[in-house]
């Protein structure tokens, strides 16, 4: 199960880069939250995965998820959420402003 | 329950921040409440730093989950100082933004975010917690996106889209490298994780895994991967940029300074190499850069660079006299950035452009601004009795002892080019003939210079005082080079 969320989160990874490295702004945005996606579902199979166990903690419990991956990925998504809305408003007032939504002409001159 | 008090640099801002945000019409009473939370923050910390040379190591267990299970609150001397230092710092540029900032600016959640952004870094300094640490970091990131945007205009804006992208890149490198930290020791408790790496020996994955927190906290420093920091710290108003000259960077190194001592210290023939040969070429390349503009800004911005490159030189050799040396040059950094950047910013208020060719014959007009120019570049450029001639000569005498030659040689020119880079401003724009007669001068607004002034006394009081500082930074030394003691402050009750 493992190897698989792996495979799955090099081809998130991959997609993600891919959409980076493009000049739109909305694509580049885009990449970065599937980037994140990537990241959380590293963090979810590094705690293990283990079918049918809930993450309880008794004494006598045979078998229990680690918490800790899940807490910390909800943690991680609520920020994720808000870098995404701050930077998609971003992009929004500087394509009002700049008139362009191309990196590339986004470089910046020396006569400024 | 005395160590409570331990949250409070961070608590205390977040909650007047939250306060300020329905206060937002009336910019001046924000301005004065936001002063006196930052000069409290700034007396708890003085008193932490006293009672942690009293007592030893501070730590707080939130909602009393011992460590390594909760998050904590971890306060030793190096961390103190620097929650100390960067409250002064912010409290000044405040009273900077109070005096000289338009009323725009003023109205538009500048103080709330600037609150945040303290919290952010005061936070950053006193986790003990690697998710904790992530956590603290965006909180500052955040506020410094909306600070680099306060203003709006198109430059800032382009910037902007740069610097958040890069901080979103970086940030993901950062929970990759925890996720395999997690991984592989099952704990993200700095000291916890510290004793096991210990224990297991740092086998090559952790070396590896080293090495991403290294490009995570050089991004964030400016260590070799700086190329997005001159545009970024050179486009928004004058206090935001300050501040992001005296903190944002500081942030990134102690975080360098913290990880590399406390847990990955076991391998330095590959880590601390690398960090020395990084630090090596960020002196290179910040002292090229330092000469090669005409934009006095970008000078300054250069000059944040080469000051990274110079702290990290000191935890690159890593023998007692180069980390005091180190801590010397942090609390130096954050004082003489701040007023550089204050003082280059008034300077183009003043003249209304950046270019050292539009400026000329300041001194004549404004001769205080001049001489306080005067000093801090003869403080970055680390003469004695100023504030950065201590860490200098530590770090150089650290260089020595230890057979650094490179390092050292790298160390002292780039100090040549601090100095060159900053008289060339000085020679072009405060003296040479007067463009601007006496009529036609902006009149400097009463009272702009006094927190420049606070400033320049700081700086030269730390180099005169430097005997009274010297017990706490001998501590703070002591305790990161000796992992053993932050270990057991935090896990010495279970064991």
């Amino acid at each position: 199960m493992e190897s698989l969320i792996i495979i799955l989160v090099g081809v998130l990874t991959t997609v993600a880069i891919y959409l980076v490295l493009s000049k739109n702004v909305v694509r580049v945005i885009l990449g970065t939250a599937i980037l994140s996606h990537a990241v959380h579902l590293l963090i979810l199979s590094m705690g293990g995965l283990k079918l049918g166990t809930v993450p309880l903690l008794g004494e006598e419990a045979e078998s229990y998820v680690d918490a800790l991956p899940q807490a910390l990925i909800l943690t991680a998504i609520v920020i994720s959420f808000a870098v995404t809305a701050f930077i998609l408003v971003l992009a929004y007032r500087a394509y009002q402003e700049l008139g362009t939504d191309n990196l590339g002409a986004m470089r910046g001159s020396d006569d400024e | 329950m005395m160590n409570n008090i331990l949250v409070l640099p961070m608590l205390l801002p977040i909650i007047i921040g939250v306060v300020l945000i329905f206060l937002r019409t009336y910019g001046r009473i924000q301005a004065w409440i936001s002063l006196t939370a930052m000069a409290v923050t700034a007396g708890i910390s003085f008193y932490l730093l006293y009672a942690i040379q009293a007592d030893g190591i501070i730590r707080l267990d939130f909602g009393g989950w011992e460590p390594p299970f909760g998050i904590l609150f971890v306060a030793d001397s190096f961390a103190v100082l620097l929650v100390l230092t960067s409250s002064i710092v912010t409290t000044i540029c405040l009273s900077y933004a109070l005096i000289s900032t338009s009323k725009e600016l003023q109205t538009m959640y500048f103080y709330p975010t600037v609150l945040f952004l303290a919290a952010g870094v005061n936070g950053s300094f006193l986790t003990g917690d690697l998710f904790n640490l992530f956590v603290c970091f965006e909180v500052m990131l955040l506020s410094s996106y909306v600070l680099l945007t306060l203003g709006n205009s198109k430059r800032q804006l382009r910037e902007a889209i740069k610097y958040v992208s890069i901080n979103i890149v970086s940030s993901w490198f950062f929970l990759v490298a925890l996720a395999f930290l997690y991984g592989t020791v099952g704990t993200l408790n700095m000291a916890h994780v510290a004793e096991r790496v210990a224990e297991v020996g740092q086998t090559p994955l952790l070396t590896t895994i080293s090495i991403v927190f290294l490009v995570v906290f050089s991004l964030k420093a400016g260590l070799l991967l700086y190329f997005w920091l001159p545009g970024s710290y050179s486009s928004p108003p004058v206090v935001t940029s300050a501040l992001f000259g005296a903190l944002l960077t500081k942030v990134g190194v102690y975080a360098l300074f913290r990880v590399f001592s406390l847990i990955f210290y076991h391998q330095p023939e590959i880590t601390h190499t690398l960090i020395g040969v990084m630090a090596g070429l960020t002196l290179i390349g910040g002292s090229l850069g330092a000469i090669a503009f005409n934009d006095i800004r970008s000078i300054a911005a250069y000059n944040v660079i080469i000051a990274v490159g110079f702290m990290l030189a000191g935890l690159a050799i890593s023998t007692p006299a180069a980390i005091e040396g180190a801590i010397y040059y942090f609390i130096h950094d954050m004082v003489a950035k701040a007023l550089l950047f204050l003082l280059v910013g008034t300077m183009i208020t003043l003249s209304g452009t950046s270019k050292m060719a539009g400026m000329s014959g300041l001194m004549k007009n404004y001769p205080l601004l001049g001489w306080s120019f005067f000093i801090t570049m003869l403080s970055l450029a680390g003469i004695p009795p100023l504030s950065g001639f201590i860490g200098k000569v530590l770090i150089a005498g650290a260089a020595i002892d230890s057979g650094s030659y490179l390092l050292l040689a790298l160390a002292l020119i780039s100090s040549i080019f601090v100095l060159y880079s900053l008289l060339r401003i000085f020679k072009n724009c405060f003296w040479g003939e007067t463009i601007v007669s006496k009529e036609e001068q902006l009149p400097l607004r009463r009272g702009v210079l006094l927190p420049c002034l606070a400033l320049v006394l700081l700086t030269i009081g730390i180099g005169l005082g430097i005997e009274g500082l010297a017990p706490y930074v001998a501590t703070a030394a002591e305790t990161l080079l000796d992992p053993g003691i932050y270990i057991d402050a935090v896990l010495g009750i279970i064991e």
